[in-house]
């Protein structure tokens, strides 16, 4: 092949760069002023959970620079070191693994989705050091670890306060169409574990596949199952709005329960019309403007989403609010432990008592890592695409 | 002498085990195994493709589906089955053997685009399973790997994992060199350079082709489990459709057809990731234009460019 003489330098040059590439060791994050606290993180901002590691990573950012111009933490600013796993577990874990050995984290709060939650708790456990998981699935938490923690609702909390709410309307048959998603999943046996708790019965159990264009065949079926008196569907992402936006077509006409995987804007965007009437429960955060001044959660929650949508100019949503949670929590049990102790923190953590948060109000204990009741859920209608908070009976 | 010493075996090996060797020295803390270890696994993975592509010239798109098929076989063989972990490991490589067969025999017939979709078809497939099984796989969320224990040992922690993938890749790139220094490896060369011509002179195209596929799939399946040995947790997007590329980005970056280009594409696609964090939300967009920088600088793949370059520098 012949070679130009520039060609020739291109490829040197190319070599050079790969040559300084694996030479240089690899950076271990920015460093501040003197002696930072050093929080590490590690979400799924990029990749199919980003919707949800997005909203995290800012409200961690956000707070953390709050912090800090407030005069940070025991005197000692915080050094927030966050990592995108994109999703990933396999990279999930090896990023656990930096912010341990090599950033030499106190504590971290991070991991967006189960799946990457499961892959990092050996890697924390391991350490001795504590874990906030923003991750959803009652496994994080049950068996109890002694160093993870979580703060989002799980989906048992949210199937009983669904089932609360039939019960009170007297629904008492209902029909069940589940995404096959980790979230559908997970959620739907939660709800099938508990829904005799109700004295609630499932009729028809039906599901649909995350990425599935069409419910229409099995909301038929339901539809023609005699004696169902309103359907639940466990779901996540697109399939619930799509559930919805069928639903009405079919001129189904019972009351439909969605979850608080779609308690955000953009499925009532997607779902239009359609959504109206649709109930799901969902943190106080998604009314922030309508809740009763004598609401313990109205300061905080107003104040988050006020931060947070003049930082991003992006509406705030559910997922933030669990970032948001998971780094208060944290700070308060260095505050609490007045040392960066990971043993200590560790131990400051498990005694968090009515932290009123954007989430509901925590109080854990050796036994329980999350601390939220059903109480912290807000059973919600859809009426002309907004909100209506709907009163306990 | 350089010339020689550049395409001898021995010397590759023996630059693999010295590298494999330094880096435990090098390191400055255990995250730095970790990583290496990763590239120690994908590299592996990533060998098979090299006998399978670089050999033998019949691509797949799919091969992530077997590093899941042998990574749950170590998660599931010791959890739901009571079986030994090492035995998994073993009978996951035989699975991947024998799926391989199965699924190669009809879609090997297929040639340029349209293996390259059918073997897609099959990675999708595998990922799928994986995800809808949950009460064998544990759904979409994963499931834990048992520890493995062998004669009573527990083995655990990063430096032992080190050493085993270290020593992994080891046999794997001594199987790889020798496959091509075979009768067989001659086979395959023939077909990649003309499937008409190979036939012509007499090499058995079709049992040739599934060979390259088996021996490949066994590559992934056996780094797949030491991959889920390693983490001690697995989810199905190990099998995911974004695995199988970086897997085939690995061994065209690296060199097609060169185990120690394949070493070095798997380094630069595990390593690149960790030092790009610093540049946070452009990380992606870096790494892309890495890549096509590499592509279009070295086009033969790092190792054979430069191996050129040196060569004519010398001259």
């Amino acid at each position: 092949m012949p070679q130009t003489a520039g060609s020739r330098g291109l490829r040197a040059a190319a070599v050079a760069t790969f040559a300084a590439l694996a030479t240089v060791p690899v950076p271990t994050g920015p460093s501040h002023a003197a002696d930072p606290i050093r929080i590490g993180s590690v979400v799924s901002a990029t990749g199919p959970a980003s919707f949800l590691g997005d909203p995290e990573q800012k409200t961690l950012k956000l707070y953390v620079d709050q912090l800090n111009k407030k005069g940070g933490v025991l005197g000692r600013p915080i050094e927030l070191v966050l990592y995108d796993d994109g999703g990933d577990a396999n990279k999930a874990r090896t990023f656990a693994t930096r912010l341990i050995e090599d950033d030499k984290v106190v504590a971290m709060v991070g991991g967006t989705t189960t799946g990457t939650t499961m892959a990092m708790i050996p890697v924390f456990e391991d350490a001795k050091v504590p874990f906030i998981s923003l991750a959803g699935a009652i496994e994080i938490v049950e068996p109890v670890r002694a160093y993870v923690f979580k703060t989002p609702h799980t989906d048992k909390t949210a199937c009983q306060k669904i089932f609360e709410d039939m019960k009170a309307r007297g629904l008492t048959k209902i029909g069940m169409i589940s995404g096959t998603d980790g979230f559908g999943k997970s959620m739907r046996a939660q709800c099938l574990k508990v829904v005799g708790d109700y004295g609630i019965t499932v009729a028809i159990d039906e599901s649909y596949g995350p990425t599935d264009a069409d419910m229409t065949p099995q909301l038929n079926k339901i539809k023609n199952t005699a004696g169902v008196q309103a359907v639940l569907n466990p779901g996540f992402g697109q399939g619930p709005a799509i559930v919805t936006r069928n639903y009405a077509q079919l001129g189904i006409g019972l009351p439909l329960y969605q979850s608080h995987g779609v308690a955000s804007k953009s499925f009532v965007d997607l779902a239009g019309p359609a959504a109206e009437g649709v109930r799901l429960p969902a943190p106080a955060l998604l009314i922030a403007d309508k809740l009763a001044d004598t609401d313990p959660q109205k300061a905080v929650v107003t104040e988050y989403k006020k931060s947070y949508e003049t930082a991003t100019g992006q509406p705030v949503s559910t997922f933030g609010g669990y970032g948001f949670d998971g780094i208060q929590i944290l700070v308060k049990a260095i505050e609490q432990a007045k040392s960066t102790d990971s043993q200590k923190i560790r131990d400051a953590i498990e005694a968090t008592k009515g932290y009123v948060g954007a989430t509901g109000l925590y109080t854990m204990s050796p036994t329980d890592h999350l601390g939220l009741g059903t109480e912290s859920f807000r059973m919600l209608e859809i009426r002309g695409g907004d909100w209506v908070p709907q009163e306990k009976k | 002498m350089l010339k020689t010493l550049l395409s001898s075996r021995l010397a590759v090996l023996l630059l693999l085990a010295v590298v494999i060797a330094l880096v435990p020295v090098l390191a400055p803390s255990s995250f730095y195994l970790r990583v290496a270890a990763l590239v120690w696994v994908f590299a592996l993975a990533a060998l098979g493709l090299t006998i399978l592509m670089g050999y033998a010239g019949q691509v797949s798109l799919g091969h992530a589906g077997f590093l899941g098929i042998g990574a749950y076989a170590v998660a599931i063989g010791p959890a739901r089955l009571g079986l030994d972990p090492l035995l998994s490991l073993v009978l996951g490589a035989v699975l991947c053997g024998l799926v391989a067969y199965v699924v190669g025999k009809p879609i090997l017939r297929l040639k340029g685009y349209y293996l390259a979709i059918a073997t897609l078809g099959f990675g999708l497939i595998v990922a799928l399973v994986l995800t809808s099984e949950g009460a064998i796989t544990g759904g979409p969320d994963g499931m834990q790997v048992p520890r493995m224990t062998v004669l009573g040992w527990r083995v655990s922690g990063i430096q032992t994992w080190y050493w085993i993938t270290g020593g992994a890749l080891l046999i794997g790139a001594l199987l790889a060199l020798n496959i091509q220094a075979s009768p067989s490896g001659r086979a395959f060369r023939a077909l990649h350079d003309s499937e008409i011509a190979a036939a012509g002179v007499g090499v058995d195209v079709a049992s040739k082709k599934l060979a390259a596929f088996v021996i490949s799939g066994v590559y992934a399946g056996v780094a797949g489990s030491l991959l889920a040995l390693m983490n001690g947790f697995i989810t199905p997007e190990a099998a995911g459709f974004m695995h199988s590329i970086e897997l085939v980005a690995m061994v065209i970056i690296g060199g097609l057809g060169s185990v120690v280009g394949t070493v070095v594409g798997a380094a630069f696609l595990v390593v690149l990731p960790q030092a790009l964090t610093m540049l946070h939300e452009y990380e992606q967009a870096v790494l892309g234009l890495l890549i096509m920088a590499f592509m279009i600088l070295l086009p033969a793949g790092i190792v054979p460019s430069l191996r050129r370059l040196v060569l004519e520098r010398v001259r």
